[in-house]
């Protein structure tokens, strides 16, 4: 590439990564403050933004896992939201609420909010973004809190760290992953695949790119391209000028997206996907009638159709989750220098 | 006697002060260093935290940056105001804010008291240091350094280049011979004093104010000109990562410190609660004098570091993506290829599966489904039979079958009918065992119910693909063990090839064939090739099969084993 074209590509990300913090200003008009504990962040505390809608089952444990590996404050959107997520949030000693009935996918399904509350509150913090059915973990993370983590990344010069999503399932058909509001849902959705992940250099956002899992195996078995992407950046130590570009799988700027390279020596973490706990079922239907969550609708119609047939994703060859060594052992995280 | 203890602190000031107390408390006098850039505030209640504690005082506060000549002068005057205050210290040891005391102060003072004239300083000749980042050594002290290396990267790479083109030197003083090691020592009263009060210390303080890092070289080389006995090692167990970063110990470290037997350790991660609640509580110690040991905490290092730098063998994931050919062994084990043998045999999987322990798949790559071994549907690690998927990424496909299975051997077989795209993979893989029967491909096809044409154009396009990638397994890059053979060669006398394919799968086992895998009939074959030599299609891979060979072979061999001596 010449030099010449290598700059005018830096130059296009730029206008890109501009237009982004553009949406994410105009943006905070469609956000409705329901409860605001901001005041109550101190210097250096790690953050963690999510929107969601309708978690209320997942919101329990969620909060107890972050809190323990040492969330200091949760800034939570409610989308269109009827459960009672928003008593729930708002019982929380350390959670801000914001709700809105715009569109997530109008929204860039939602990311136009997290950059927004990024922007204003996460300013040279280390914040986490994260869906409701992502929990993070990262090697030692049952000794080591996250401060530990992002300290040793801040000395490294690291202002990043990467995850893959793994995608948990239940030992039966989706229906019989029950989990009660606070339990820990990767006792409902033990398994999870070791291998048939592929991944890709993907030379414009300077990221890896990994596809795989069980949604690939069974869903997109046709179309591997279609396949969800796995790769995401949920812990980042904020600057205003960063923003996620299409959910959580890349930020820019770019050097923002090379955790996963080997070669920087950095830990990698595993987000814990339990999107198909029994709830899935109801959930792809009303998802499909929405039409809120992927870029190509028709495409994805299938996809919902299959989910709702109530799959056994299990197999004889899918591992069960023992803990964050375990994800090292198979390769799916690793410690890099930090042991 | 005693030993002395300075503290450099910079942050974290309240474990500092906890282990400030611990020293206090049971009978070494502390000298603080609060770094100039803490903020009052934070110095005052550090003050304020001690100052019930006779023992510890506070020493002068540089500003202190990495690498720079403060940090020495620091330690100069803590050291000075050590000796001065504290008559009964015979050993001062130089500790940081983030250190922390392994075992007792007992057995540190009865253990420095049975060595009263050691000096405990890591100190090496330029020459023989190993862990020199940036591969300036020697040029440390005879280069100058006006720009910070942590803040001004460039400007300091390009000025260290332009001296070295110059040829600039700078003079060391006579009589000085450059030593480097850890900035962490613990040395007599007399060395120290010494070099304290040297009357040339002027002319050094002079000289090492720009020397790079001085505090790793000032106390390292001037020990050697008063010392009458160093220990060239440093009692503070620290670590470096592979990046030349201090390692940090965190709870779960906790068996791995008390193992060491170190004195002390650093870098203690300031919220490791465990660590320091144990390391201080009174009462901690072994009964027996044992020697510190930090061999035992470097073999762990060293093994994940090896990982951290080399990964495993034939794992290919996210988390490690290694160039092209820079991998650590492109798959985990060893594993078979057969190619063309399923088409010149009957059964031959099953035959093979007899005679070796191995797993025997069909064609792995076969263009409608991964064949897998007895027929499953999925494998290992839950890699499915898809050939869509398979596709999208053959490779990872490969090393996954490999690595998923390790301890048992794989075979499968091949065809140019099957995804090629491992071709090059495979045949520069040294776990690859590659055996070839070029042009059994077209047995098949010379059985097929079909337009002549359309056979020809297959025919056609198979041959293509086997000479492409006969081409790769004759190139001069092949790593794999490679056996190649045409179908008139192998069938001439086939019992002799296979035995030695299978020794090398199964050296051990010095089981004689008895049995052939059943041939097909190889009716009309020779016909066939001829038919298509006529129609314009010159068949290149078969090497000199005769015309009538074919009815010759099945007329005596068809459905008749032979036997092998």
């Amino acid at each position: 590439m010449s030099v010449q074209s290598a700059w005018r590509a830096a130059y296009r990300l730029r206008l890109k990564r501009r237009q982004l913090l553009w949406r994410a200003l105009r943006s905070r008009h469609a956000l409705q403050v329901q409860h605001n504990q901001t005041a109550q962040i101190g210097r250096g505390d790690i953050l963690l933004f999510a929107s969601m809608r309708n978690e209320a089952r997942r919101l329990p444990y969620f909060l107890q896992h972050y809190r323990q590996l040492g969330v200091r404050h949760f800034l939570i959107v409610l989308n269109d939201s009827t459960d009672e997520s928003a008593e729930i949030l708002r019982a929380q000693p350390d959670v801000s609420v914001w709700s809105t009935q715009r569109s997530y996918r109008e929204a860039r399904f939602g990311m136009d909010w997290m950059n927004w509350l990024l922007m204003r509150y996460g300013r040279r913090h280390w914040c986490l973004t994260v869906d409701a059915d992502e929990l993070l973990v990262y090697p030692g993370c049952d000794t080591r809190a996250l401060p530990a983590l992002t300290g040793w990344l801040e000395a490294r010069g690291a202002s990043a760290m990467a995850a893959m999503m793994l995608d948990m399932y239940p030992e039966g058909p989706l229906s019989s992953a029950h989990s009660a509001p606070g339990d820990d849902p990767t006792k409902a959705l033990p398994l999870f695949d070791t291998q048939g992940y592929s991944w890709e250099y993907q030379p414009r956002f300077g990221n890896i790119s990994i596809r795989g899992g069980p949604r690939k195996r069974v869903f997109f078995a046709k179309h591997p391209e279609r396949a969800p992407h796995l790769h995401k950046v949920p812990l980042i130590k904020w600057d205003w000028r960063y923003a996620y570009v299409s959910s959580t799988h890349v930020a820019l700027p770019r050097h923002l997206n090379g955790g996963f390279d080997l070669r920087s020596g950095l830990p990698s973490g595993v987000l814990l996907h339990s999107k198909f706990l029994d709830g899935a079922l109801q959930r792809a239907r009303e998802e499909k009638a929405r039409g809120e969550h992927f870029t190509h609708r028709d495409r994805y119609n299938a996809y919902y159709d299959r989910i709702s047939d109530d799959p056994d994703l299990s197999c004889e060859h899918s591992a069960r989750y023992r803990g964050p060594e375990s994800l090292i052992a198979h390769g799916l995280m690793r410690a890099g220098d930090w042991t | 006697m005693t030993v002395g203890f300075i503290m450099m602190c910079h942050t974290a000031l309240d474990r500092a002060a906890q282990v400030a107390r611990y020293w206090a408390t049971s009978g070494a006098p502390v000298v603080i260093h609060v770094d100039a850039r803490v903020s009052e505030h934070d110095y005052s209640a550090l003050g304020r935290s001690l100052a019930d504690l006779e023992d510890v005082s506070f020493s002068r506060r540089y500003k202190c940056e990495w690498g720079t000549w403060s940090l020495v002068a620091a330690a100069q005057s803590a050291a000075e105001q050590m000796l001065d205050r504290h008559r009964e210290v015979r050993h001062v040891y130089l500790a940081s804010g983030s250190c922390l005391p392994l075992r007792p102060l007992s057995e540190l003072t009865d253990y420095l008291a049975a060595r009263p004239y050691t000096d405990f300083i890591e100190s090496v000749t330029t020459t023989e240091v190993g862990w020199t980042v940036g591969g300036i050594d020697i040029e440390r002290f005879t280069l100058r350094f006006p720009f910070s290396w942590k803040k001004q990267r460039r400007l300091f790479d390009r000025y260290v280049e332009f001296q070295r083109r110059v040829g600039f030197k700078r003079r060391i003083p006579h009589g000085l011979v450059p030593h480097l090691g850890s900035q962490w020592w613990c040395l007599t009263r007399q060395t120290l004093s010494a070099i304290l009060q040297d009357p040339d210390r002027d002319l050094y303080d002079r000289y090492f104010k720009r020397v790079w890092i001085p505090d790793e070289s000032y106390f390292q080389t001037l020990t050697r000109l008063y010392a009458t006995s160093v220990e060239s090692r440093s009692l503070t167990l620290t670590k470096f990562d592979f990046q030349g970063k201090p390692h940090i110990f965190y709870d779960d470290h906790l068996q791995l410190l008390r193992r060491s037997d170190c004195f002390v350790a650093r870098k203690i991660w300031p919220k490791a609660e465990r660590l320091y609640s144990t390391f201080l509580a009174p009462g901690n110690g072994s009964s027996v004098m044992a020697e510190p040991n930090p061999a035992k905490i470097d073999r762990l290092f060293s093994k994940s570091i090896e990982r951290r730098t080399k990964g495993r063998p034939g794992l290919y994931m996210q988390s490690r993506f290694p160039k092209k050919d820079h991998e650590n062994g492109k798959t985990s084990a060893p594993y078979s290829i057969f190619h063309g043998f399923s088409d010149l045999f009957e059964n031959f999987d099953g035959w093979l599966a007899k005679y070796v322990g191995a797993r025997v798949h069909g064609h792995l790559f076969a263009p409608e489904r991964a064949e897998f071994a007895g027929g499953e549907e999925m494998f290992n690690g839950c890699l499915t039979d898809s050939a869509v998927l398979r596709d999208y990424n053959a490779r990872a496909f490969l090393t996954n079958v490999i690595w998923n299975s390790r301890g048992e051997r794989q075979c499968f077989m091949s065809s140019p009918r099957d995804n090629q795209d491992n071709n090059w993979f495979t045949a520069t893989d040294p776990n690859a065992q590659i055996s070839v029967i070029s042009g059994a491909w077209a047995l098949p096809l010379s059985r097929m119910n079909e337009n002549f044409a359309t056979i020809r154009r297959e025919a056609a396009r198979l041959q293509k693909r086997e000479l492409d990638h006969l081409e790769i397994l004759r190139s001069m890059y092949v790593k794999a063990r490679v056996r190649i053979w045409s179908i008139a060669e192998f069938i001439e006398n086939p019992m002799e090839p296979l035995q030695t394919i299978i020794d090398e799968i199964s050296p051990r086992s010095t089981r004689r064939l008895t049995e052939a895998p059943q041939m097909v009939d190889l009716a009309g074959f020779g016909q066939f090739l001829q038919n298509l030599k006529n129609q314009g299609m010159q068949p290149l891979v078969m090497g000199d099969f005769p015309l009538d060979e074919g009815a010759r072979q099945t007329a005596t061999r068809r459905g008749r084993p032979y036997l092998v001596k």
